[in-house]
């Protein structure tokens, strides 16, 4: 015999996700809003997205350079938290704000935490929440109209977003006209396809839906937050009072964008079962109470960074009940 | 009632030989005969170097109620008994055999014997002489599941068609071939345990071996096809919905499981007197020329095999014993069968991907059968924190690979649990 033969662990097939294809799948299913985003907000859209992706992928590299670690840039990791920091942003904002947005969320949410897997927090919603305290103004100003529409959703009112509307109405003219026309079917249609104002990859809630529904289905992103997020959201907009009607409120703000592919991001959820029930309960809870009592109109980030936060705790109050745990069955016969 | 388990995966099944008719391999010139081929203490040796022996005499005793006795599986002179490459443990003592001219069988093998007047213990100790061991996989002596205490009445025997091992068709094409033998097998295993009813289990990809098992008026279950539906514990869950405790047996439910291939070698062993000295074997992998299912005499070394299957195709990079799943890499292509070699995998490629962190992904916690979290063990068990991996679950892990096959940063968390065990064993024998 020349050589021997390699000796391995088992299982010796492996299925098919792997890190850097699942990263590609869910950019895939970001790039229909990626693209429309571009249609709606022209290229100021494209160049903000840009400039988010390559700082994340400079400052990874840096970061993991001066680390001692190996270079990991060509997972998609990177990308992924580029593309979604710019999302989350206004069209409008200057161009060094994707920038420092970026550097913030892989440079400390994510490498000092100890980079992929160790982050506790979602380094996008980081970055966010860090230039949202830092520059408020130019977060919640800087909006653009979309192609062929208006910032409201409305004819006739360019100064806010729908949200910032329902919060504020009197600001915009006579509160219940306003609310009345928030609510109506044509702006609910806006809503849901996207020809209304807002950050960059939340205004089409359909897209959101095909892109989130097409993660769900391959298996890269798991039902429980899903379910367990819109669901409470919806009983609550159902059951509390509020301005909005509950489709207004289901397709408004970055919900979809939040639930479907920040609140699964698979780092900073459970790992249990019921603790991912737990964990999209919750984060439904909490935008409705920030919609509804908070400072802020939206509210989807907090929610989820909160809830972040609380991850390791539901972890270890929800352990998987293990094969033949507590007494068996009773015995079933046929 | 289809009831299901909980957790698992369903890799591509590339069971390439499943049309292939069960060949006979003629007995190889040596055959190297392990002491140590179930679960349990090693066979006492009854043979020295230069003793001649017949096909199926004995040549290692069962030693003590948890071993098995091994017997020629050819007719020669022990020309040495020593230590030798072993599937499982690496290395162990080994008797070997080489064939002189002709094969003798030993008289007591008989063209067939009046079993159906036997008593049960009569069976049994038949059972117990000829060495039959679980042929699915762990080689647990056959005898011993056969005798469950006094305090735990068996209802059920389940008989284990499953399979769900990748690229296996070994017990597929057993029950195509011989199903009247099997059902004989089975119900000498009823007769002994008493058991009320008797069940086949068969994923729905062998709709055929069901087909021809309920031909012969047997109960046939057809289970969706699911890995690890072999395991004796998620069977008896998708079949009856009971589950067998932690730390438990099958028989603390009123069950036991025996594979189809066992039942095969108890039939024969009770009808002819024959021991086990041959079990049917599937060869496949892309390294091998003709892939086939075999009945190869215990011992044979893979080379021989492979030779007898026109070769290899190219120089392997790894052979591996059992299925994909939890099948076991060999260092050699000496190493020889032993009575739980259900497979011989010879793979031109290897799988050993880079491991990665683990991004929390949660796959391994969805598709663990068991409901354990590998992802949490695995840390315990790389910071040496044994005494949580045992909380955690770790001693409750079957092995069966499904978390492993499914993480996508390729942490070979089987490893990982399974030396969480062994260390586990090792320090609470200190």
């Amino acid at each position: 015999m020349k050589e021997l033969l390699a000796v391995s662990a088992s299982p010796h097939i492996r299925g098919k996700i792997d890190i850097s294809l699942a990263m590609k799948m869910v950019i895939i299913a970001l790039l229909p809003s990626f693209i429309f985003s571009v249609h709606l907000f022209g290229l100021r859209a494209l160049y903000i997205t840009l400039i988010s992706i390559i700082t994340c992928i400079v400052c990874e590299a840096i970061m993991q350079r001066m680390l001692g670690k190996k270079i990991t840039i060509t997972d998609g990791s990177a990308v992924l938290t580029g593309l979604l920091l710019a999302f989350n942003l206004p069209p409008g904002v200057p161009l060094w704000l994707p920038v420092v947005g970026s550097a913030f969320a892989i440079i400390f949410a994510k490498q000092l935490f100890g980079g992929l897997g160790y982050n506790f927090i979602n380094p996008a919603l980081a970055g966010r929440a860090f230039l949202m305290a830092s520059w408020p103004l130019a977060m919640t100003k800087e909006w653009l109209a979309p192609a062929g529409g208006t910032l409201s959703g409305i004819d006739g009112i360019t100064s806010a977003t729908p949200l910032n509307l329902l919060q504020n109405p009197g600001n915009y003219g006579v509160p219940e006209l306003i609310i009345k026309q928030l609510n109506n079917i044509p702006t609910i249609k806006n809503l849901f396809f996207g020809k209304i104002g807002g950050c960059i990859g939340e205004t089409s809630a359909l897209l959101l839906l095909i892109g989130g529904l097409f993660l769900i289905i391959i298996g890269i992103v798991d039902y429980r937050i899903v379910v367990g997020y819109l669901g409470s959201f919806v009983l609550l907009a159902f059951v509390l009072p509020t301005n909005g009607n509950l489709l207004f409120h289901l397709f408004s703000g970055g919900l979809f964008l939040g639930v479907f592919f920040m609140a699964t991001d698979w780092v900073t959820s459970p790992v249990t079962k019921k603790g991912r029930w737990i964990f999209g309960i919750g984060c439904g809870v909490l935008t409705i109470i920030i919609r509804i009592w908070g400072g802020y109109p939206e509210g989807v980030s907090y929610s989820i960074l909160l809830m972040n936060v609380f991850t390791p705790i539901i972890d270890r109050f929800t352990k998987e009940r293990v094969f033949g745990d507590r007494k068996a069955k009773k015995e079933v016969k046929k | 009632m289809f009831r299901g388990f909980s957790g698992g995966v369903h890799p591509p099944e590339n069971k390439l030989t499943e049309e292939f008719a069960i060949a006979v391999m003629p007995p190889p010139k040596k055959v190297y005969i392990h002491f140590s081929q179930h679960t349990g203490k090693p066979a006492r040796s009854l043979v020295e170097k230069g003793d001649v022996v017949k096909i199926g005499e004995r040549i290692g005793e069962g030693d003590g109620f948890i071993s098995a006795s091994v017997h020629a599986s050819i007719s020669g002179k022990i020309i040495a008994i020593e230590s030798c490459p072993h599937p499982v443990l690496g290395t162990s003592l080994c008797c070997v055999i080489e064939s002189t001219n002709g094969a003798k069988w030993k008289d007591t093998i008989k063209e067939k014997t009046d079993y159906e007047k036997k008593s049960k213990e009569e069976l049994l100790q038949i059972i117990k002489e000829s060495g039959i061991v679980g042929l699915g996989g762990a080689a647990f002596p056959t005898h011993v599941k056969l005798s469950p205490p006094s305090d735990k009445p068996i209802d059920t025997l389940i008989v284990n068609g499953c399979e769900c091992e990748p690229m296996l068709t070994a017990d597929h094409r057993l029950m195509l071939e011989h199903p009247a033998e099997i059902i004989e097998g089975a119900k000498i295993f009823r007769k002994i345990l008493n058991a009320e009813n008797l069940i086949f289990g068969i994923e729905d990809n062998k709709k055929d071996a069901a087909e021809i098992l309920r031909k012969q008026s047997v109960n046939v279950k057809l289970l969706k096809t699911k890995y690890p539906q072999g395991a004796e514990k998620q069977l008896i869950k998708a079949l009856l919905g009971r589950e067998v405790p932690r730390g438990g047996l099958p028989m603390d439910v009123g069950c036991v499981v025996q594979n189809v291939g066992t039942c095969y070698a108890a039939f024969q062993a009770v009808k002819y007197r024959k021991p086990l000295i041959e079990r049917v074997v599937t060869v496949t992998g892309t390294a091998v020329k003709k892939p086939k299912n075999l009945l190869i005499r215990i011992g044979c070394p893979v080379i021989d095999v492979v030779n007898f299957c026109g070769g290899y195709i190219r120089q392997p990079k790894q052979i591996i014993f059992g299925g994909p799943m939890m099948g076991i890499a060999q260092y050699s292509e000496n190493v020889p069968t032993i009575k739980g070699t259900s497979g011989i995998m010879v793979c031109k490629d290897t799988v050993i991907p880079e491991e990665g962190p683990c991004v929390r992904c949660a796959s391994c916690v969805d598709v663990c059968p068991m409901g354990l979290m590998a992802t949490e063990i695995y840390k315990f068990v790389d910071n040496k924190n044994f005494s949580k991996a045992k909380e955690y679950g770790v001693l409750d892990c079957i092995e069966c690979g499904c978390c492993a096959y499914s993480c996508p940063s390729r942490i070979p968390l089987v490893h990982y649990l399974k030396f969480g065990k062994s260390e586990i064993w090792r320090l609470s024998k200190k």
